[in-house]
């Protein structure tokens, strides 16, 4: 009894302890900040976990399946970051046709055991990998973090679509027809290049 | 109204250029369009240039008062250069000239060429020709005349391979073409010299800054440039090292032989000098040997038309010796003279060469003069007009001939009597190998299978006009006061030299009774004097083999240099470069182990080579935050 | 001692700096996937991590720059496009590759061997 009484005294005690430990934090850097930082990190954390998803699935289904969850929690944190056209096109784009053309491309080439079909190198070029991902991810951290970015401006609310259409439609207007044209090339290029030679077909 | 002509004698040489570019790019496949749109244009540059000689005459314009319109062209660095137009005396005779017998030579075309397929593109092609000739006429400056000049040459190289399809024409276009083109360039060298160091190129300018240059500078450079631009004419014009192009320019269309060989390309050389008298006469050995070169030219080419037996080769070579002559004068200083000749020589030259193109069209292009023969029964107008043509070019009075070579002699025997005396053997000559011609295809007994026929109208007219003219032209000059008009320096006088006179009329007279002895009376054998004198007529009748000396040079001197250099280039330039091809194959193989062909390494080399640069930027950027007091 | 204060402060006041890391971790991933993986197909997922990753950068540069206007999202915009273009053609090249070689891994592609 009196053990049950003493682990409810510590319950409480840790209880009272992190209460006040929220308390202070909410005192200190206030609710909203608080919200903000949790949305982040989890976004942030989906995000990455999904990447690792990827890169480490044996099966590529499952590769696939958090590649699209990886482009969805991205196009959560767009939004986040007050792109909220952004977040949608990328949502839409790469959560949903690019995942598709993926996936298409995985049945299209793949029709045995799915278990193996994402098959990793060996030891040496996984340590290669290793260890040049790691130092290019070093290098890149110091840079943003010696940077001396100053206090971020303060950002005004705005609607993204318009403001993107203007830009689009009169200053990077060449940009955007040149990227329709890339579209229409693509487009073209892929069915010639996955069509095959008339020989083949003959 | 003159007035007018005057103001808009620019027009004269645009009329032919929009007929040129009409014709070329519109009217080409239709005949007789253009050949109608060609003869307009000249038509209306003939009434304008014989306008322009009205307003010079009532305007009181002189070789010492041109006048002159000329505006900026283009403008390189600080030199400007003009073009306009500059009106003198001079320049009228050429216009009317030119304009005279191109238009004749473009209305004997309509019967000429009638058969034709190309006629069209032959006219855009006369067109242009004309154009370029006249605008070379009216030049302000050395730079205009130049550009007009480079334009006769590319017209002259474009006419006489009209007949493309022909491997001689094409061979006779690019002969005429290179061995112009050597001229030019001395011209083009002496043109540029002639800025550089005195600064323009402006007739006028250069006439009155010369005596200050000279006092400043003397003359030994001017020497050297004064031999440079008669450079030019010596190829144009066909003088002796250079004259090789213009028998071979017979392969283009008789007409256009005409044209060439009468009023346009030829005598630019010639007009050249005339125009720039007051440069050359600054320098009397420069004359000088203009005035040898021309002798010798005469002579040199006379003898050699006397042995030959193509109709039109025998003109050719008459007007390389007719142009000696016109040197011949302005090296012995008579501005006059040789422009007195030139006009003559313009007529009757263009009399026989049409005349010779009627015979060779109605003897179904057989050209050989011994295959003729009694033409005068079946060709009886072009008979007559040859005649003409004949007795003028050999100076009969009172035909123009006469009274030019006389003019050209008197003045060569002021200067030195050893020219006279060539000048009198080359009119002896002349007479003889025109009399020739003449005696043996028109008065020898007919041939049985000739078929030749008085040819038509628009043939027959223009020989009948210049016929007149060579008739004309030569009194009209002379009692006209011409050396009153077109002179350099003070008036001239023409008056009748009569030893000068009576002697080469004797040598005229005598030369064409030998030919008719010779040829018609059969009083010596052809045949016989020819084997007598085998080792001259062979060196005449194979043109003193100067194209095989050519030839000769161009073997040992281009191809036995080129032979030294193929085998440098070879050995050595190709030798080196074989070198290095197999050196960069050898370290090729050897760093091509690297490419082990796996996409995945050249990856990590990629990013590892990313890294590197990276850390190398990121230790320079802390090092200048350090020094500006650190961000940490 | 770690001044615990700043160091919630650092952690808690999301701004550029924690978006670039996430970008740059990302790619990392990417690259590490890319650097690792067989299947072209893997291969080419990979690289959309990547250009993901670059596009969060300008997506974050525009939110916390300094300019007013949405060229930093226009950009991204640019990078999407140019992304599924790429994934297009890539998608065709490994069905084409798979047709003609019966693999799609990288590492038995190595035809261009010195």
């Amino acid at each position: 009894m009196s053990e049950m009484i003493s682990f409810a005294n510590e319950a409480t005690k840790l209880l009272h302890w992190i209460i006040d430990f929220v308390l202070n934090l909410a005192v200190n850097f206030g609710v909203p900040q608080l919200i903000n930082a949790g949305v982040f990190y989890g976004i942030a954390g989906v995000v990455i976990m999904m990447a690792y998803g990827v890169v480490l699935f044996r099966n590529i289904v499952h590769s696939a399946l958090c590649l699209t969850a990886s482009f969805i929690a991205l196009g959560c944190m767009y939004i986040f970051l007050s792109a909220d056209f952004l977040g949608a096109v990328e949502i839409m784009v790469y959560g949903g046709a690019v995942a598709i053309i993926i996936v298409m491309g995985i049945m299209l080439i793949r029709r045995e055991d799915m278990s193996h079909s994402n098959p990793g190198r060996g030891v040496v070029a996984h340590i290669a990998a290793g260890v040049v991902s790691a130092l290019f991810f070093i290098s890149m951290a110091a840079a943003v973090i010696m940077s001396p970015f100053g206090a971020p401006a303060e950002y005004k609310l705005s609607d993204s679509v318009t403001g993107l259409a203007d830009l689009m439609l009169t200053k990077y207007i060449v940009p955007f027809e040149v990227a329709a044209i890339l579209l229409l090339m693509a487009m073209v290029g892929a069915i010639i290049v996955a069509k095959g030679r008339e020989a083949d077909e003959a | 109204m003159f007035d007018f002509a005057l103001q808009s004698a620019w027009l004269i040489p645009l009329l032919p250029a929009i007929a040129f570019a009409v014709i070329g790019l519109g009217t080409r496949q239709n005949k007789h369009l253009s050949a109608k749109i060609a003869i307009a244009a000249i038509s209306v540059s003939f009434v304008l240039a014989w306008s322009v000689l009205g307003a010079v005459l009532t305007n009181n314009i002189t070789v010492e008062a041109p006048f002159i319109a000329k505006t900026v062209w283009t403008t390189i660095g600080k030199i400007e250069l003009a073009m306009g137009m500059l009106i003198d005396p001079l320049t009228v005779v050429m216009l009317t000239v030119v304009t005279t017998v191109a238009l004749l030579v473009e209305i004997y075309s309509l019967g000429y060429m009638a058969h034709d397929p190309g006629m069209g593109r032959f006219y855009a092609y006369v067109s242009l020709f004309v154009a370029s000739m006249l605008g070379l006429v009216l030049a302000v400056s050395f730079f205009q005349m130049y550009v007009f000049w480079e334009l006769v040459g590319l017209c002259s190289y474009l006419l006489i391979g009209f007949y493309y399809y022909k491997v001689s024409a094409r061979e006779a276009a690019k002969k005429a073409f290179i061995t112009t083109r050597i001229g030019d360039f001395g011209l083009l060298l002496g043109i540029i010299m002639l800025q550089i160091y005195v600064g323009t190129t402006d007739f006028a300018e250069l006439q009155l800054q010369l005596p200050h240059y000279i006092d400043v500078s003397g003359t030994g450079l001017l020497t050297v440039i004064a031999f440079l631009l008669f450079i030019g004419p010596i190829g144009k014009s066909g003088q002796f090292p250079l004259h090789v192009w213009l028998p071979n320019a017979m392969e283009g269309p008789t007409p256009v032989s005409a044209l060439i060989h009468a009023a346009t390309m030829v005598v630019a050389g010639v007009y050249l000098i005339a125009r720039a008298f007051f440069l050359f006469n600054q320098i009397p050995i420069v004359l000088e040997f203009i005035a040898w070169l021309g002798a010798f030219t005469a002579i040199f080419a006379a003898s050699i038309a006397i042995t030959q037996r193509p109709m039109k080769r025998i003109l050719a070579y008459s007007t390389i010796s007719q142009l000696g002559y016109m040197m011949l004068a302005l090296g012995v200083g008579s501005v006059t003279a040789s422009m007195f000749h030139l006009m003559t020589h313009a007529f009757f030259k263009a009399l026989l060469f049409l005349g010779a193109g009627a015979v060779i069209e109605a003897m179904h292009e057989e050209a050989d003069i011994f295959k003729m023969g009694g033409l005068k029964e079946r060709m009886p107008v072009t008979c007559k007009a040859m005649t003409v043509g004949v007795l003028a070019i050999a100076g009969i009075p009172p035909l123009a001939g006469f009274f030019s070579k006389d003019e050209i002699l008197a003045a060569a025997l002021e200067h030195n009597f050893f020219l006279f005396l060539l000048g009198s053997i080359t009119a002896f000559m002349t007479s003889f190998y025109m009399a020739r011609l003449l005696f043996v295809a028109f008065y020898g007994e007919l041939k049985d299978d000739c078929p030749a026929e008085e040819t038509n109208d628009f043939m027959r007219y223009p020989l009948v006009i210049l016929a007149g003219l060579s008739v004309v032209s030569g009194i009209w000059g002379h009692f006209f006061g011409f050396g009153e008009w077109v002179r350099f320096g003070a008036p001239v006088h023409e008056g009748i030299n009569f030893f000068v006179a009576s002697s080469s009329v004797i040598l005229a007279a005598a030369a064409i009774w030998l030919a008719y002895a010779i040829y018609v009376e059969k009083r010596w054998s052809a045949h016989g004097l020819a084997a007598k004198w085998g080792i001259f007529y062979n060196l005449s009748y194979n043109k003193y083999y100067v194209d095989e000396f050519y030839a000769l040079v161009r073997y040992y001197g281009c191809f036995m240099v080129a032979r030294i250099l193929y085998w440098i280039d070879l050995n050595i330039v190709d030798g080196a470069i074989n070198m290095l091809a197999k050196l960069t194959g050898k370290a090729g193989g050897t760093l091509n182990k690297v490419h082990c062909g796996s996409v995945q390494l050249y990856v990590i080399c990629f990013y590892g080579g990313a890294i590197i640069v990276m850390g190398y930027a990121l230790i320079y950027a802390y090092k200048v935050l350090t020094m500006a007091g650190g961000a940490f | 001692m770690i001044d615990l204060q700043k160091a919630f402060e650092l952690i808690v006041n999301i701004g550029l700096p924690h978006c670039l890391l996430l970008s740059a971790v990302l790619f990392s991933i990417g690259l590490f996937g890319l650097l690792t993986r067989r299947s072209v197909i893997a291969v080419l997922m990979c690289i959309e991590l990547m250009l993901n990753a670059v596009n969060l950068n300008l997506v974050a540069f525009n939110r916390f720059g300094s300019m007013p206007d949405h060229a930093g999202q226009l950009m991204a915009i640019f990078g999407i496009v140019v992304a599924a273009a790429e994934v297009a053609i890539g998608m065709a090249l490994a069905i084409k590759l798979y047709r003609e070689r019966n693999t799609v891994n990288v590492d038995e592609l190595n035809e261009l061997k010195g």
